[in-house]
């Protein structure tokens, strides 16, 4: 019985991804398991698994194509099985797709002719169903001025409510785009005076122009989203990390290489750990009158990787070994920066972490990750002077920041949540119970 | 061309209708020895006669269903309802029958109907006697309901309602009697049931509205020219048959649209508008239609509470402005 592969929904947000790479080509054998193409969406490049043994039938999606999470791309089918074109078709349809046009499919004797690039994309660009075209919070009089003047919504900032492309918006772009093409020429002549004898500027390289990658994309929104609408504030704390350093120093010569523990990986388990006592900010607004306690603690570690940041996440770290925590942290970062993330890696934190301690950064302060309530800004640990008993010594110190989301906490549960939060930090042996 | 009160208009239609054809005539509480409780038909029983201006008891079901027997036997009765909240105890007579009878007889009968209601909120008459239903009847196919906000229109749709051959609620808003304005002389001066009009011409936000809140919409486009803002008003002036025709034409141009009614906003008139403008020019639509409406509550009889309860000018203008910004 043939089966469809769709473009699978990797969190709860994706709306829709990009077909980066048919590993199984038409033809190709397909165990289960097999990985048969790549996808890009937001936030990582993910490799799709077959779910079952049988051949890979047909593509019914061109490689490099967006398409909206669950439309149909691939038929695998039994062994000797051959399902004819109305066959795939009522397939589609069943799973509430459109018919496709065999896409490009050469007849399989004529190879003569390969098919032409122009006619591998003509897939109409799809109906938007939940996100309006190409993601983009636009009015429908600005989505049709936009057709009318072949606008690519994505490059119209957008003034009205949540940053929506209206119709002033679509204006002011074709207002702007007009002089620019007329001035190209001079723009290019960079008739410019002669420079100041004694100061030679040397080639000076141009400005260019660079796409957004879909995780910088998602990035921005989330982050502009997060900023402009989440009332943050911020608690900056110092701790004393001498006994942290320590009993670091003392276990980590008791560990192989391979399991050495960072400074980060106590600081997760401590935050866990407080956060069992502070629900509040273990949460997510869930709208004007409801907050989401979450059960779980899975505190969400950022990762920079190329071109942006990733936040994997370490599940249930209240209840985990550091050990085991480092173990899966150093995983999932691996895999971030190799661009080769699982959706599970990412999903489902709960509340953030960002650590910026290997750069020397002192203090610093972080935008909430939605839907989470806070965030904690961690910085170096610095030797520093430091008051001990009336008296100036040097001492252990690092210092972190939590910004919260004032809609779900308040300023005096927050401080509550980093003095315990202190009480594991500076005591640590706690954080081995 | 006179300048004169809506209370006048109305008043001046019934007369002109009534001398124009013997076969109108009025019925209601109080509307005889007494002249009418909002003096409409003050002179018409000395000048025609007790036979054609009849006082009845108060039973609203009465007055309704034997206007509407008149009315299958050939004669074209008026009758008031002094206000649209009594229309509940008539409303079997009203929806079940004045609406269907046409219909459900094959067109054997027509029903030459006019029922005149007062409706609106704003005189402290407490909660059971201040509503705008006008909805609720315009929800029934086979009735014409019909609303005025100027003086001439008041004067126009009412002649046209009692020449029309189809049974037509006509609604008039207590609070507008006083509303002076020009009103045409001419005899045959008659507005067509069932046609939108624009009342004010701009090209930045259309605000549709009808009965009371045509003044208070055009008081509203004053204060948005102040702030260089050109609204279009649009009265509907008849909510059944809905005539969208301007409102659309309107909306194609500004893109943004204020619905504006009396009553209370759930299923009222400006969902009903502006699901339409969605179905009709969704490829237009630049941001959301606001509706602006009576709070969701039995309107209090305490004055101030009662006025904060009802939409009034400064809603509109706010919402006019709120839906240019978003």
């Amino acid at each position: 019985m043939a089966e469809l592969v769709t473009m699978p929904k990797l969190g709860f947000d994706m709306a829709e991804g990009t077909l980066v790479r048919w590993v199984k080509a038409e033809g190709d054998k397909v165990a289960k398991g097999d990985v048969i193409a790549e996808i890009e969406t937001d936030k990582a490049t993910v490799e799709v698994e077959s779910s079952l043994d049988g051949i890979m039938f047909r593509h019914l999606a061109a490689e490099d194509a967006d398409l909206p999470v669950n439309t149909p791309i691939a038929v695998i089918t039994a062994e000797g099985e051959e399902p004819s074109d109305e066959e795939i078709d009522a397939l589609v349809e069943q799973a509430g797709g459109k018919p496709s046009k065999k896409p490009a499919k050469p007849e399989s004797a004529a190879k003569a002719e390969e098919p032409k690039p122009a006619e591998k994309s003509p897939e109409p660009e799809q109906e938007s169903g939940e996100t309006p075209a190409g993601g983009v919070r636009s009015s429908p009089l600005a989505r049709k001025m936009a057709e009318e003047h072949h606008i690519q919504l994505a490059n119209v900032e957008g003034s009205g409510p949540q940053g929506r492309v209206v119709k002033v918006d679509i204006e002011a772009y074709l207002a702007s785009q007009k002089p620019a093409g007329q001035g190209e020429a001079a723009q290019k002549g960079g008739g410019s005076p002669q420079p100041l004898s004694s100061f030679n500027l040397g080639e000076v390289p141009e400005d260019e122009v660079v796409d957004l990658s879909r995780l910088r994309q998602a990035i921005s929104r989330r982050m502009q989203d997060s900023n402009q609408n989440f009332p943050h504030f911020f608690l900056t704390r110092s701790y004393r990390t001498g006994a942290l350093m320590q009993l670091r120093k003392e276990l980590n010569a008791l560990l192989p290489e391979s399991d050495k523990l960072s400074v980060n990986d106590f600081v997760v388990k401590a935050v866990a750990l407080a956060l069992r006592q502070y629900p509040n900010l273990n949460a997510s607004l869930q709208d004007e009158k409801h907050i989401i306690r979450h059960g779980h603690v899975n505190i969400g570690v950022a990762v920079a990787v190329e071109g942006g940041l990733l936040t994997v996440v370490s599940r249930d770290a209240d209840q985990k070994p550091i050990r085991l925590i480092a173990r899966e942290v150093r995983e999932m970062v691996g895999r971030a920066r190799e661009g080769k993330v699982r959706p599970e890696d990412i999903e489902g934190s709960t509340f953030s972490i960002s650590n910026l301690g290997m750069y020397g950064i002192e203090s610093f302060s972080a935008i909430i990750n939605p839907p989470e309530a806070a965030i904690l800004a961690v910085s170096a640990v610095q030797d520093v002077p430091m008051v001990v008993d009336g008296a100036l010594a040097v001492g252990s110190q690092m210092k972190a920041t939590i910004s919260a989301d004032h809609r779900v906490t308040d300023g005096a549960e927050a401080a509550e949540f980093m003095r315990v939060l202190a009480g594991y930090l500076e005591e640590p042996m706690r954080l081995m119970l | 061309m006179t300048r004169m009160t809506m209370r006048e208009a109305i008043s001046k239609a019934l007369w002109e209708e009534m001398e124009r054809d013997e076969r109108v005539f009025i019925q209601g509480e109080e509307v005889g020895v007494w002249g009418g409780t909002y003096a409409v038909t003050k002179g018409f029983y000395d000048h025609f006669g007790e036979k054609r201006v009849r006082d009845t008891p108060i039973a609203e079901a009465a007055i309704v269903g034997s206007a509407i027997g008149a009315a299958m036997t050939g004669l074209r009765p008026v009758a008031e309802l002094m206000t649209i909240n009594f229309a509940f105890v008539a409303m079997d007579h009203i929806v079940n029958e004045a609406a269907k009878l046409h219909y459900m007889f094959g067109g054997q009968f027509t029903l030459p109907l006019v029922i005149r209601a007062v409706s609106g909120g704003g005189r402290q008459l407490g909660a059971t006697h201040s509503q705008s239903p006008d909805v609720i009847f315009a929800h029934f196919p086979g009735l014409k309901v019909v609303s005025p906000g100027t003086p001439a229109d008041a004067k126009g749709l009412l002649k046209s309602a009692i020449r029309s051959e189809d049974p037509v609620l006509f609604i008039e808003n207590a609070t507008l009697y006083q509303m002076k304005g020009e009103v045409p002389d001419d005899e045959d001066y008659l507005e067509p049931l069932g046609k939108s009009k624009v009342q004010r011409e701009g090209d930045d936000v259309t605000i549709v509205a009808y009965s009371k809140m045509v003044p208070a919409a055009l008081k509203a486009a004053d204060m948005l020219a102040e702030d260089g803002i050109n609204a279009e008003v649009v009265d509907l002036r008849s909510l059944r048959p809905l005539d969208m025709d301007p409102v659309i034409a309107s909306f194609k141009r500004t893109n943004r649209a204020v619905i504006v009614e009396e009553g209370w906003r759930s299923y009222g008139v400006g969902a009903e508008v502006s699901a339409r403008i969605y179905e009709l020019a969704f490829d237009y639509v630049d941001a959301p239609v606001k509706r602006v409406a009576q709070a969701e509550v039995p309107l209090p009889y305490n004055a101030e509470l009662e006025q904060l309860a009802l939409p009034q000018t400064e809603d509109i203008y706010h919402a006019a402005k709120e839906v240019l910004n978003g």
